[in-house]
């Protein structure tokens, strides 16, 4: 916190006398940005708090007389409830939690990768290969899923090249299987092991816990990768710049070939920007919204519900207001403690190189792109 | 394309310790493979983009049979037809330039205002203006879907043109944006005009603000981008056909909830005529909007 208020004494020099006047004009220049992420942003939130603890059924307003306080049964009918609400927001983690775990690392470094090649000195047509592979970053999210339901259609695109290579595509938004799942017939289990079906977590069983994502849900994974390495190829060309190569050059005469001078020399100094493109990363992969809502609306068999879908369709679809409210809580709750857990681990073994840093102002650890 | 490589001044060369040509040699190799890599993976981005054209001009049972040729074997507009002439398509393209256009006035002003007084003015209570403000950015957006629509309707604003608008017109990205522009602008400019009795106002609008004519394009440029790309605020915020926005337009059509079934050359027709304005808006300013991030980064 301390860099991001770091600057608020820069004009704190004036004289006394015009503080008031100062006071009146700060005042009135924030204010409609003041109102309008109060009214819009902060008021929800309280809002919705309210309404993951009542039982209000849609119908008038949420502080009318009708709606009961019922504590943290919503909470608990998605935690612990047995039901299909438990098994339902269960299942959304998983699928979710599946997205995440390969989307962030692969995203992080195929976006690192295509930073290193395009920034590359001597290449000509940078500017070609940046626009490239950041195009897909700045189209909607609609239109690309559109695009990727006809590119992963039984008959589209994807299937037809791997015909090519002589192998049958599976129709990808049609197949519910996880590829865990396959991986493991293909080597001959065909039913789980008695104790991971019995044994359940969140009204899944363990084997479904392992299933990895489904086939659909990689395509949805492959998109991701498609449509944000653009974004953190730029952030990631940005530091680099702010490298200045001297110390690369340094290494250079002293020998060190290419992947050594990136392991040891421009790697450990990018790494305010690795922790920006992965909080931002994983901050925007529980995200997922737009493209369920357009492309599988969950299915096939639930393998693409996401928290954040689940909690949409429970409140507008099922109108259980409670539920929805509760479970957008709980996916607030999931995104700060993972942002949090990699904050401490990046932090805890920044602690040694940060003294070995050249730039003396390393790029903040926050990014420009709202999402 | 060995000839064009070998004309580049190899500043490390002379002063390596490796014998100088074959240093050039290795790196002469690394860069051909690198141009390989290269070709190919800017293949893989964009093709995609390019199935989407040709498939528009597809007929169905042609998209169906050639899902990978970037030729239709006969060329058809019916998708662009009936998606102009037999659909509300366009008024949802008229909603959607409605509200990205009031949006991103909204955003540039309201934004610059806030931005310069968190900057410049030194007033009580900024620090903690400043720091809510961050604060909000890190509230993810999926989770206040319900939220944002619980509070529309309790403000009566359910289901029409200010529920949709308004709630977009300040954010808090745009605010730090701006915020850390004034900041890279010397103060000393702003007192020579205050010494000539210039008043706030006076010394923002007409000696602040011409210097943050870059800043306002990227701001300009990300808000034009967010609220034309923008989903699911529409989806919570409106529910009549007569204030559908492209995005929601096209994703009801694509989920089938428009009862379209699988016609791919209209989907993807309005698919591409979507991403015509932020394609445009990109190739005209595409230096600025990739230098922002740097820019913005470097301080």
């Amino acid at each position: 916190m301390n860099t991001l208020t770091r600057s608020t004494h820069s004009s704190g020099t004036r004289g006394s006398g015009t503080r008031g006047n100062h006071n009146a004009t700060g005042w009135l220049f924030t204010a409609p940005v003041l109102i309008i992420l109060g009214l819009f942003l902060v008021l929800p939130v309280i809002m919705a708090a309210w309404v993951s603890i009542s039982d209000w059924t849609g119908r008038g307003s949420p502080f009318a007389a009708g709606t009961q306080f019922v504590g943290a049964k919503n909470f608990e009918a998605v935690i612990s409830g047995g039901g299909l609400a438990e098994r339902d927001f269960g299942t959304a983690l998983r699928n979710n939690l599946y997205y995440v775990v390969l989307v962030v690392p692969l995203q992080t470094i195929a976006s690192l990768f295509l930073a290193v090649l395009v920034n590359s000195r001597v290449l000509k047509g940078k500017g070609f290969f940046r626009t490239a592979f950041y195009f897909p970053s700045v189209t909607s999210s609609v239109a690309i899923t559109v695009l990727w339901l006809f590119l992963f259609s039984a008959t589209g695109a994807v299937n037809k090249f791997l015909s090519l290579l002589g192998i049958t595509g599976p129709n990808w938004f049609q197949e519910p299987a996880g590829i865990m799942h396959l991986l493991a017939q293909s080597v001959g289990i065909d039913s789980p092991p008695p104790a991971m079906e019995s044994g359940t977590f969140l009204g899944v069983s363990w084997w479904d816990w392992l299933s990895g994502p489904s086939v659909a849900m990689s395509a949805f994974i492959l998109m991701a990768i498609f449509t944000t390495s653009g974004t953190f190829m730029l952030l990631f060309i940005a530091a680099l710049q702010n490298l200045q190569g001297e110390l690369e050059e340094a290494a250079m005469l002293d020998g060190a070939g290419v992947w050594q001078r990136f392991w040891y020399v421009t790697l450990p100094m990018l790494r305010p920007t690795l922790f920006t493109v992965i909080t931002l990363g994983l901050i925007g992969s529980w995200q997922v919204f737009d493209q369920i809502y357009t492309g599988t609306e969950g299915g096939p068999a639930k393998t693409t519900v996401t928290p954040a879908y689940l909690s949409f369709s429970t409140a507008f679809n099922n109108q259980q207001w409670g539920q929805g409210a509760a479970i957008a809580f709980l996916l607030f709750a999931i995104i700060i403690v993972f942002t949090v857990i990699q904050r401490v681990l990046l932090r805890e073994s920044d602690s040694v190189p940060r003294r070995k840093r050249m730039n003396p102002k390393p790029s903040r650890g926050r990014s420009l792109w709202p999402r | 394309m060995a000839t064009l490589i070998s004309d580049t001044p190899d500043t490390t060369a002379p002063a390596s310790p490796v014998p100088g040509k074959s240093r050039r040699q290795r790196q002469g190799k690394f860069i051909w493979l690198a141009y390989v890599v290269l070709i190919s993976l800017a293949m893989v981005y964009i093709f995609p983009f390019l199935i989407n054209l040709a498939t528009s001009f597809k007929t169905e049972p042609d998209a169906a049979s050639d899902p990978l040729s970037l030729f239709p074997a006969t060329w058809s507009t019916l998708a662009y037809e009936k998606l102009f002439l037999n659909s509300d398509f366009p008024l949802w393209f008229g909603n959607s330039v409605v509200v990205t256009v009031l949006v991103t006035c909204g955003r540039v002003f309201f934004d610059l205002l806030a931005g310069y007084a968190l900057a410049r003015v030194p007033f009580r209570g900024r620090s903690v203006i400043f720091a809510g403000v961050v604060a909000v950015m890190a509230v993810p957006g999926v989770v206040l879907l319900i939220p944002k629509f619980l509070v529309i309707n309790q403000l009566g604003l359910y289901d029409s043109y200010a529920g949709m608008i308004i709630p977009l017109m300040a954010d808090a990205a745009g605010v730090f944006i701006m915020k850390n522009f004034f900041e890279s602008i010397p103060a000393s400019v702003e007192e020579q005009a205050r010494i000539d009795g210039a008043g706030t106002f006076r010394t923002f609008w007409s000696v602040v603000l011409p210097m943050c004519m870059p800043a306002v394009m990227t701001i300009v440029i990300l808000s034009f981008q967010g609220s034309w790309n923008e989903l699911s605020h529409f989806i919570v915020a409106a529910q009549s056909p007569e204030l559908t926005t492209l995005t929601k337009g096209v994703a009801q059509l694509s989920s089938g909830q428009l009862s379209a079934g699988t016609q791919y050359p209209l989907k993807l027709a309005a698919a591409a005529i979507m991403t015509v304005p932020v394609a445009i808006v990109f190739f005209i300013f595409q230096k600025k909007i990739m230098n922002s991030t740097a820019g913005a980064l470097k301080e």
